[in-house]
């Protein structure tokens, strides 16, 4: 039943500029190794022997080091930042290299710093960005669990693959809503009134075994679910089982996010399952007087007591 | 509506409480005209269940008439009279399809609370604690019946509220309990406890062709009631060793199978052993005293069956295992599957093969449930059952 761990969607999207950054340092690695005295000679340094032979060469090295690390690494945040070291290595062997040097060297090595200093500015740039993706990757919360369903696959699967049927169960749903073609906007209802919303595409569709599904980019929160259908040992129904993954955003918007989704996601992915087999079995969420609402871990801390309420029934 | 509250430990009271509403689409409203005290209401009163709330309405051995049905069910008038067994069950998960009403997957909603003490979660009961689903009782006018379309049975009107109000609880889990004995026919079977429940398990053993029964307990009162109403030959654990006494009576070799119908407060002939355990349990360092279930597992033949109905809510030490291990016996337990029995049972009692009223004692109105409970907990006045009568 377990696959590959599921991967949070990339809020903000940016793994372009690594991956380019990376292409960047494979060609100039690769000029400086292959080619060092027309690369000496464009930057204006092809009157040093050590240039050409020593100081090149170790540049080429370490640009391709850095590429690997920025092409072939999950995370290149790290790599990222390893350019912007040889950014400053390089920014300060230029700079003395210009000191004693006149005339079209001079100038050409003035050019060199300059690109140089741009690059800089833009390996800063994907560092940071990169490092805040590491952190609300971090950050991530995950949560799975299964229960098993007196109903077959087909029909569980069924009931699921419409989402808007996710917030019967799914208490801290407000509304999901399908845009046909794979695409879904769900609606959170937080504390004090406040709404996250989100747009979500299909990933996987196998019928009656599996659908994944993920926050397109630009979503507050990324997340992520799976859920997987199987039939039960000896024809009991069907076993089904939800892995569910976002990424809070840091500071207090984190913090009132981590809380709309439940400050212990795994209990509310129980509950959620409880109360999606009570539907999928006897039709309904099954409430009592002290449950009013139905199954809730929070409702099960809170029992009002077991006598009628007067009151109106919650949700 | 007036409805018996626990308050606290050793505590209730009659209170106005708001009447019960429809909440599920498979609900019924029930005008109780009967409700029975059970003993294992008394574990709620004296506060050995965990998870009870002040206010919660109790009972759940009642009857009534419908009054109101909830839009999916259809198989019940507005009228109807109908018995409502204890455990709810929603009749559509696979515990239910396969007869285990009592662990229905789907009528507990505090399943979660349950699953941390028991593992996993029982179903609902009424008037039971909020671990086992949080639902208002029937010692009310009206009781919310959830699932109606499964659990209640239709009584007609000749059949008087006394001989089928009990198929709600103790007579099918005395049947139960004789059931799981794996009787064949001319089998001893012993029972510890004379209450309500075990009478009737000696009378269900009979009727599933047992030759002996054999009753355990301490009042004469209830001895002389299994004597004389079911039959038993009677042996008071206050004056004689059971375990020798049963070897004794069983040319050395032990009851074919042992009734335990006693539960979490039992007694102890022992002053000593009893105050062990009665001190344990009241610092909570064991939730259960299970006298009799020791007994019953050092009583039992070679590999005889050891069968509990008696409620236990936790953890018991000194546990035979030993015994039970090296000699072959077979324990076979559970809340009863109420709704597995309340048919067939129904025809034996309008066939004339049993009239399980014979172990109601008592008839009090619905504001003096109070008084009830005192009476049955202090064996006042020779108390067995009492009915509430609305």
């Amino acid at each position: 039943m377990r696959g590959t761990p599921m991967e949070v969607p990339d809020g903000t999207g940016r793994r372009l500029l690594p991956r380019s950054l990376g292409l960047l340092s494979l060609g100039l690695g690769a000029a400086a190794i292959g080619a060092p005295s027309q690369v000496g000679r464009l930057i204006g340094v092809d009157d040093s022997m050590i240039a050409r032979t020593t100081v090149l060469p170790g540049i080429g090295a370490r640009e391709l080091l850095s590429a690997v690390g920025l092409l072939v690494g999950r995370h290149p945040s790290g790599w990222v930042w390893t350019r912007v070291a040889g950014d400053a290595m390089d920014l300060a062997a230029l700079a003395n290299a210009m000191r004693d040097r006149q005339g079209r060297r001079r100038q050409r090595l003035g050019a060199t710093l300059a690109v140089v200093a741009g690059i800089t500015a833009v390996d800063v740039l994907a560092g940071v960005l990169s490092t805040r993706a590491a952190g609300a990757r971090r950050r991530a919360v995950r949560a799975s669990a299964t229960v098993t369903i007196n109903r077959s696959a087909d029909e569980v699967y069924r009931f699921w693959r419409d989402f808007e049927n996710l917030p019967r169960f799914m208490y801290h749903l407000e509304s999901v809503r399908s845009d046909g073609d794979g695409r879904s906007h769900w609606t959170v209802k937080g504390p004090a009134g406040r709404r996250v919303e989100w747009d979500a595409e299909v990933v996987e569709d196998h019928l009656s075994e599996m659908i994944s599904w993920r926050s397109v980019r630009g979503a507050r929160v990324p997340n992520a679910g799976r859920v997987r259908f199987a039939r039960a040992a000896g024809g009991r129904g069907t076993e089904v089982r939800v892995e569910l993954a976002y990424a809070p955003p840091g500071g207090a918007v984190g913090r009132a996010v981590a809380k709309l989704f439940g400050e212990e996601p795994e209990q509310q992915i129980r509950d959620d399952l409880r109360r999606f087999k009570q539907v999928m079995e006897t039709g309904e969420v099954v409430r009592s007087d002290g449950s009013p609402a139905g199954t809730s871990t929070r409702q099960q801390v809170l029992q009002t007591p077991a006598r009628p309420r007067a009151a109106r029934l919650p949700r | 509506m007036k409805a018996n509250c626990w308050q606290g430990r050793e505590s209730l009271a009659v209170e106005e409480v708001p009447d019960p509403k429809i909440m599920n689409s498979r609900d019924a409203v029930v005008r109780v005209t009967s409700s029975a005290i059970c003993g294992s209401d008394l574990h709620l009163f004296h506060g050995y269940i965990p998870s009870m709330k002040k206010g919660d309405v109790l009972g759940h051995e009642f009857m009534g008439e419908v009054v109101e049905i909830g839009p999916d069910v259809h198989n019940l008038r507005i009228g109807d009279r109908v018995v409502v067994p204890f455990p709810i069950a929603c009749g559509n998960c696979a515990a239910c399809q396969s007869g285990l009403y009592s662990v229905c997957e789907n009528s507990n909603p505090n399943a979660g609370v349950a699953e941390r003490l028991f593992g996993h979660a029982p179903g609902g009961i009424y008037g039971y604690s909020h671990m086992l689903g949080g639902y208002a009782g029937g010692q009310a006018e009206y009781a919310r019946v959830p699932f109606a379309d499964i659990g209640p049975i239709k009584v007609e009107d000749d059949l008087p509220d006394e001989k089928v109000l009990l198929l709600s609880d103790v007579f099918p889990t005395g049947y139960m309990g004789a059931e799981m004995c794996g009787i064949k026919g001319g089998e001893v079977i012993a029972v510890w406890g004379a209450g309500a429940v075990g009478l009737l398990a000696m009378r269900s053993a009979y009727l599933l062709g047992a030759e002996r029964v054999i009753a355990i307990d301490r009042f004469p009162y209830r001895l002389r009631m299994a004597r004389e109403q079911a039959g038993a030959e009677p042996l008071n654990y206050e004056e004689v060793d059971v375990i020798e006494t049963l070897r004794e009576m069983t040319g050395g070799r032990g009851p074919d199978a042992c009734i335990d119908a006693v539960g979490m407060e039992g007694h102890h002939s022992s002053a000593v052993l009893h105050g062990y355990d009665r001190a344990k349990q009241s610092v909570r360092l064991e939730t259960d005293r299970p006298h009799a279930l020791r007994e019953a597992i050092m009583s039992c033949r070679n590999g005889g069956t050891v069968s509990i109905i008696g409620a236990y809510g936790g953890f018991v030490d000194k546990f035979p295992i030993g015994s039970l291990m090296n000699r072959s016996l077979t324990v076979r337990t559970g809340q009863c599957h109420v709704q597995r029995y309340t048919r067939m049972l129904l025809d034996r009692i309008r066939r004339g093969e049993i009239d399980p009223s014979f172990v109601i004692t008592h008839r009090l109105r619905l504001e003096d449930a109070p008084i009830g409970y005192e009476m049955f907990r202090q064996k006042q006045d020779d108390c067995t059952k009492v009915v509430l009568k609305l």
